[in-house]
């Protein structure tokens, strides 16, 4: 049977790309739709990045020299807004598109015209959110996790089409959350059992599973501002019989399984890299899949540890703050498997392995920064500080961040068909890592002494190290362009890729020749 | 105070690139306490300041151990040195232990951190209770049982916050009025807020608690030595929220009675001020010093305001129309904007006395004055 | 996985979705503009009109869409994977609707058994008699902390007249869709036809009902969206209800249109399946709301 649907194949698909500016317009194929995913998270990043470069420039001494602080305001609240939204979950997007149907052996995702849908509305949703900035009154300044009232009744008027621009975002990840759950479970080639699909296929099937969960909590939220503000209702007024904590219940809600939604997918590259460059199979297979998969689901016990402050009765801190300990648990186990599988391997350190060596460590860092935090009466200190801004930048920077820059290098030769350039790949590895460093470890000290987050200016004390953070800020956003060269010079040529580009790479997606054909596995290949 | 901020810019730029380059090694020697923790001064301080530092050696231990093997690996199993990877990979014995020892570990650290929490939260028989207010951007005190309140402003000049003038020891720290307490007391704060919420924060009592509109939220403390401790506004709160500090001044029983008396007195001066009889100069000068203190962050002090959120009062509005309507407003807010009910905030007197400077400020000549004692009228 | 690979369809290029992205941007555009502009007091035309526009290219854009897909799937393009991949989505698509309905009942939930208590003075909160002297904690609450703000409405709705008839309604549509999709299944065409309209009109006899029943509250019962917490929780979640009650009578009608026109064999019909599926999970939200809201 296989010969007749090979023939079927051969005359309606297995033909490349179409011409012109339509190709991404139109494009229902997974590569198209990852790579402009991934182009367009990099921008977001370049931007929200530029943010935090004026926020650091304000901040490199006391006093208030750039900027205005209402100014301030809207460039930490978009900077926040635009890296989570803009630049790391599309670039997690963009990567599920380009390699799960290539991992379980499918010939694209499920359902190819919504992937196309789900990708298009992003640079509109992002648009309409930046155009805010420029609306009178300025964009929105109330922080990215915009507390009501300060959201509602007190926001400027451009709240209205942040509200709309976040729902614009949902539909976005809900419709390719769908596509990316439909095309794991429906998709994979005959013999891609469950228990064999690789790491990051899995750690994506979960993480989708949380958007669905969530994002709809996001829109409900967001709806509630939107009629809080426009017509009347008292979900946030106390003088109705609201609250504004209510706000805040809803939205950590969605906003702590949202942090996983940032990190679970980069736990999966790091699975799929570790094991390639130690020559070594991933050590503790079945157990990396429960320990994700309990992570996933202890995520909607924890959400009020971001509300340690806010007078929750007693009961309430104590469950959040144990639920939030136990998380400890899974993830330790994971980190655990990934310094075993290096144990006794066979190691090689390209850029990859690099990345997602440092990943481990300053994850590891910033988890533990998390623990601490867990601990309620600890939190009452640490809690707005920026020893919080440092821990939730070392699990996203060095975390998610680095994680996305060893996949694109791990994964380079199978979309362009070249090598990149090994040696300025290790630059860029070890800029970013120096950089990064410089960065954030000194907020955990301003943190400390008492520096309050989403401040334009601060005491005297905190001078020394917010200077070192914004040089390391400076040096780290620099290091950046490296790594747009390094890209665009792959894309351009350089020395052939084989097919199975690493010595010790596993997987289906090794055994197709790079550059990856347009069309992959349009019959399934047998896996056994 | 650290060693850098005292240098000019260029000396402290380069010496920070310098300690940039070097690893911060200098600053860690500079700058003792601003890299951890701070101690504080209650009982309750220190037991979170122990608790911190137990987890923080917790997770290094645990980061020693797990670097460590990471690192050997790395060291020892290259390929570059011949390294030939075995084939094992998995170990259903090590994973149970490894799962069971860092819960072991978690339950040593959630029986301290369950005790302390438990006596933060008990507010029980305290000797003086303190309601704070949060306002875009001050504090208000009231003082319960001995019944007298007031607000406490930042104090910092404007020149210091631009760089005109040298900045002082306590920047950005200051306020005009601090909360004042005696040593020793078992004290209770109820925080709440007017507008937006904010958060009430003194690192050296280890109390923050968030200041909620429409509700109250209970902490308490219990100061063992005198001194002035000083904390941030850790909510954000709009656009100063960097600049609404806390200061606690905690004194001995006796200073503390004199000082709950000097208020109680000046509490009633103001009242008997009311009555008194005022010229257009008189309310003008006190209502410019009532205006700064309260209006001219949104407003500005040249009344221009930052439309469209914070109109300008300069010659339209309300501002130069009927007195009344200007009046009210300025009594009751505007509901739905950030233009605050100062009827419960300021008294009879300043409130006529402001509106009468806005009337008669910057080209706005009007002439006209409000009296203070129609004002009670007009709540 | 189950054993078929025969092959899976990959559409080529399709403009729709470029299309349906610069239909939702004007919609949500227009939409915020609108709202802009009414409580700016300024002039709401021109937004109206991006409004619409939007609006009009989205419909455009589903009959383009699910046209194509409609043609595809009866020309035989589809494989039974491609009818699971369907499946899928459209389950995950209503598990996320229950999320976001999900939120409202918390929200419900919170303010009913904490947030108003609370303010009543319960548990640490005590002192709220320093702010809300005169404020007695209730359910439903008819007088909100602040009566001037939020007057509170002066009654409830009975649940056991219109909510219990609109129970009835929605139950029986359930039961008239499921004969219809047995029917179905057989091939018998004029019961499909007679139950599944039966069931668009209980539908639209609901949301008649609904409309009424609101009008009733504002102008008899003085309840709102402005009357505090209570008419908030009632209107956000009834009404969300109801929009999803009207697009689900929708979706069925153009499914009964489009099988008049033999879209649908008694093999495939997954179109009429998904409409279904969407009817009864509105229908089970109505009786945690008729329950939640109305009832207790
Ligand atoms: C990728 C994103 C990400 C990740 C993975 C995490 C992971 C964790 N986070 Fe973080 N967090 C954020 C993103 C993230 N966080 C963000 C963005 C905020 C701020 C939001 C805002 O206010 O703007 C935040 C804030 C935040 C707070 C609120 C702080 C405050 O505002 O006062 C808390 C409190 O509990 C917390 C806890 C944790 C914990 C316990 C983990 C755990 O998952 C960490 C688990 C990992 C480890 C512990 C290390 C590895 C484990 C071992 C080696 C095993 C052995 C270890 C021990 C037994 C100790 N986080
Ligand atoms: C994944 C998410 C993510 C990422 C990647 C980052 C990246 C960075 N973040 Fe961000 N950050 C958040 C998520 C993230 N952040 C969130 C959620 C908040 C909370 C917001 C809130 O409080 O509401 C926050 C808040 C936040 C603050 C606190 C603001 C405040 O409290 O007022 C600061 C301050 O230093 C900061 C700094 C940085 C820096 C220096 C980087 C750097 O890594 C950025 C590096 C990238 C670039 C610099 C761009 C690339 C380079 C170019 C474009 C070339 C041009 C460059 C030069 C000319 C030098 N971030
Ligand atoms: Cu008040 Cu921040
Ligand atoms: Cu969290």
């Amino acid at each position: 049977m296989s010969a007749v649907i090979d023939s079927h194949h051969h005359d309606d698909h297995h033909h490349g790309p179409a011409k012109g500016f339509t190709r991404w317009l139109y494009t229902t194929n997974h590569k198209d739709i990852g790579s402009m995913y991934l182009w367009f998270s990099f921008t977001m990043f370049l931007l929200g990045g530029c943010m935090a470069l004026v926020i650091r420039a304000e901040l490199f001494e006391p006093g208030l020299q750039i900027v205005a602080p209402n100014f301030f305001n809207q460039m930490t609240t978009m900077h926040g807004l635009i890296m989570v939204f803009g630049a790391v979950m599309p670039a997690f997007v963009g990567l599920a598109n380009w390699l799960i149907p290539m991992m379980v052996g499918a010939p694209d995702m499920a359902l190819p015209r919504m992937n196309n849908w789900s990708f298009w509305i992003l640079p509109f949703a992002f648009s309409l959110m930046v155009s805010t900035l420029f609306m009178e009154g300025g964009g929105p300044n109330f922080g990215w996790t915009f507390y009501a009232p300060l959201s509602t009744t007190y926001a400027p008027p451009s709240v209205t089409f942040f509200i709309f621009a976040v729902h614009m975002m949902g539909i976005s990840s809900i419709m390719g959350a769908i596509n990316v759950i439909a095309t794991i479970l429906n998709m994979r080639a005959p013999g891609m059992t469950m228990m064999k699909m690789p790491m990051f296929v899995w750690s994506w099937l979960i993480t989708a599973f949380l958007l669905i969960a969530v994002m709809p909590v996001l829109a409900g939220v967001v709806t509630m501002m939107l009629t809080d503000i426009h017509f009347g209702t008292s979900f946030f007024k106390p003088e109705g019989g609201g609250d504004p904590v209510l706000f805040q219940h809803v939205f950590w809600f969605f906003g702590h399984p949202e942090v996983y939604i940032m990190i679970l997918p980069a736990f999966g590259i790091v699975s799929q890299i570790i094991p390639t460059f130690s020559r070594k199979p991933l050590f503790g297979y079945a157990s990396m899949v429960y320990a994700t998969a309990s992570i996933a689901v202890l995520s909607f016990l924890v959400w009020a540890h971001h509300m340690f402050t806010v007078g929750m009765p007693l009961a309430g801190e104590l469950f959040f703050m144990y639920a939030t300990m136990l998380i400890a648990v899974p993830t330790g186990v994971k980190v655990f498997n990934w310094v075993s599988t290096m144990f006794k391997g066979s190691l090689t350190f390209e850029t990859p392995m690099l990345f997602s060596v440092a990943f481990v460590i300053l994850f590891t860092i910033g988890g533990f920064s998390g623990l601490m935090l867990a601990m309620a009466p600890a939190d009452f200190q640490y809690h707005d500080t920026y020893f919080v801004v440092a821990h939730f930048h070392y699990v996203l920077v060095p975390g998610a961040i680095f994680s996305i820059f060893a996949a694109a290098y791990y994964w380079l030769p199978k979309w362009t068909g070249y090598m990149y350039d090994e040696t300025l790949g290790k630059l860029h590895f070890w800029l970013s890592f120096i950089g990064v460093n410089l960065t954030f470890f000194p907020m955990h000290f301003v943190g400390l002494a008492g520096m309050p987050r989403r401040i334009p200016d601060y005491a005297l004390q905190f001078a020394d190290f917010n200077m070192v953070a914004s040089i390391g800020a400076f040096l780290f956003g620099t290091t950046q362009l490296l790594f747009l060269f390094i890209v665009l010079k792959c894309v351009k040529g350089g020395k052939r890729a084989t097919a199975s580009v690493w010595e010790g790479a596993e997987g289906l997606e090794w055994t197709i020749p790079s550059p990856a054909p347009y069309h992959t596995f349009a019959t399934p290949p047998k896996v056994n | 105070m650290t060693v850098l901020s005292h240098l000019r810019r260029p000396r402290r730029l380069s010496l920070a690139i310098a300690a940039a380059v070097l690893g911060m090694v200098p600053l860690v020697a500079s700058a003792e306490w601003t890299l951890n923790m701070r101690e504080g001064v209650t009982e309750i301080s220190h037991k979170v300041f122990d608790l911190h530092m137990l987890i923080l050696w917790v997770c290094i231990a645990i980061g020693v151990v797990v670097f460590g093997v990471m690192f050997w690996s790395m060291f020892a199993y290259r390929k570059s040195r011949g390294a030939k990877a075995s084939k094992f990979h998995e170990s259903t014995t090590v994973e149970i232990i490894w799962t069971a020892i860092p819960f072991v570990i978690l339950i040593g650290m959630a029986i301290p951190a369950t005790g302390t929490l438990i006596e933060m939260y008990d507010t029980n028989d305290s000797e003086i209770d303190i309601k704070i207010t949060g306002y875009q951007w001050k504090w208000r005190y009231d003082y319960l049982k001995e019944d007298f309140g007031y607000f406490s402003v930042m104090e910092t000049h404007q020149d210091e916050l631009y760089n005109r003038a040298e900045k002082g020891e306590h920047y950005l720290l200051d306020v005009d009025e601090p909360v004042v307490v005696p040593v020793g007391k078992k004290i209770r704060f109820l925080v709440t807020a007017a507008d937006v919420i904010h958060s009430w924060w003194v690192p050296d009592i280890a109390v923050k608690r968030d200041a909620i509109p429409g509700y109250i939220n209970e902490s308490w403390t219990r100061i063992d030595t005198p001194g002035t401790y000083r904390g941030q506004c850790t909510e954000l709160c709009g656009k100063d929220h960097g600049f609404m500090p806390v200061v606690v001044k905690a004194v001995e029983q006796a200073e503390y009675d004199e000082w709950v008396l000097a208020k109680q007195e000046k509490a009633k001066e103001e009242f008997e001020l009311q009555s008194k009889e005022w010229t257009l100069a008189e309310l003008t000068e006190r209502g410019e010093a009532v205006y700064a203190k309260n209006c001219a962050g949104c407003h500005q002090a040249n009344g221009q305001g930052l439309p469209p959120t914070f109109p300008s009062l300069v010659g339209q509005g309300l501002a130069v129309g009927a007195i009344e309507a200007h009046a009210e407003i300025v009594i009751k807010g505007s509901p739905g904007t950030s233009m605050p009910a100062f009827g419960g905030q300021l008294s009879d007197v300043d409130i006529a006395a402001v509106v009468t400077y806005e009337r008669n400020a910057w080209g706005n000549d009007l002439g006209d004055m409000l009296e203070p004692k129609d004002v009670s009228g007009l709540k | 996985m189950s054993a078929n690979y025969e092959s899976y369809y990959v559409p080529e290029q399709s403009k729709w979705p470029i299309i349906a992205t610069v239909g939702l941007f004007l919609l949500m555009y227009g939409l915020g503009s609108v709202l802009v502009d009414q409580t700016g007091g300024a002039d709401t035309q021109t937004s109206w009109i991006v409004f619409s526009v939007g609006a009009a290219i989205m419909v455009f854009m589903f009959f383009g869409w699910f046209g194509a897909v409609a043609k595809e799937s009866m020309s035989g393009m589809y494989s039974s994977q491609m009818d699971r991949s369907f499946r899928w989505g459209m389950a995950w698509f209503i598990f996320s609707e229950v999320m976001f309905f999900s939120a409202f009942f918390g929200a419900l939930f919170y303010a009913r058994f904490l947030a108003v208590p609370w303010l009543g003075g319960a548990g640490d909160g005590a002192m709220n008699t320093l702010l809300w002297p005169e404020f007695q904690a209730a359910w439903p609450l008819m007088t909100n902390p602040n009566p001037e703000l939020f007057p509170g409405p002066t009654k409830t709705v009975d649940p056991w007249h219109i909510p219990l008839l609109n129970t009835v309604l929605l139950l029986a549509s359930s039961v008239t869709l499921t004969i219809a999709h047995h029917a179905i299944k057989k091939d018998k065409r004029a019961q499909v036809i007679i139950w599944t309209a039966l069931t668009v009109l209980l539908g639209a006899v609901f949301i008649g009902y609904q409309v009424y029943e609101y009008y009733l509250a504002y102008t008899e019962l003085n309840l709102t969206m402005d009357s505090g917490i209570y008419g908030t929780t009632f209107y956000l979640l009834t009404g969300f209800h109801g929009v999803h009650v009207t697009l689900g009578a929708i979706i069925l009608l153009v499914i009964l249109i489009r099988y008049m026109f033999g879209h649908f064999s008694a093999k495939s019909h997954f179109g009429f399946e998904a409409a279904s599926w969407y009817w009864h999970f509105v229908d089970v939200v109505w009786l945690a709301l008729f329950v939640f809201v109305y009832v207790i």
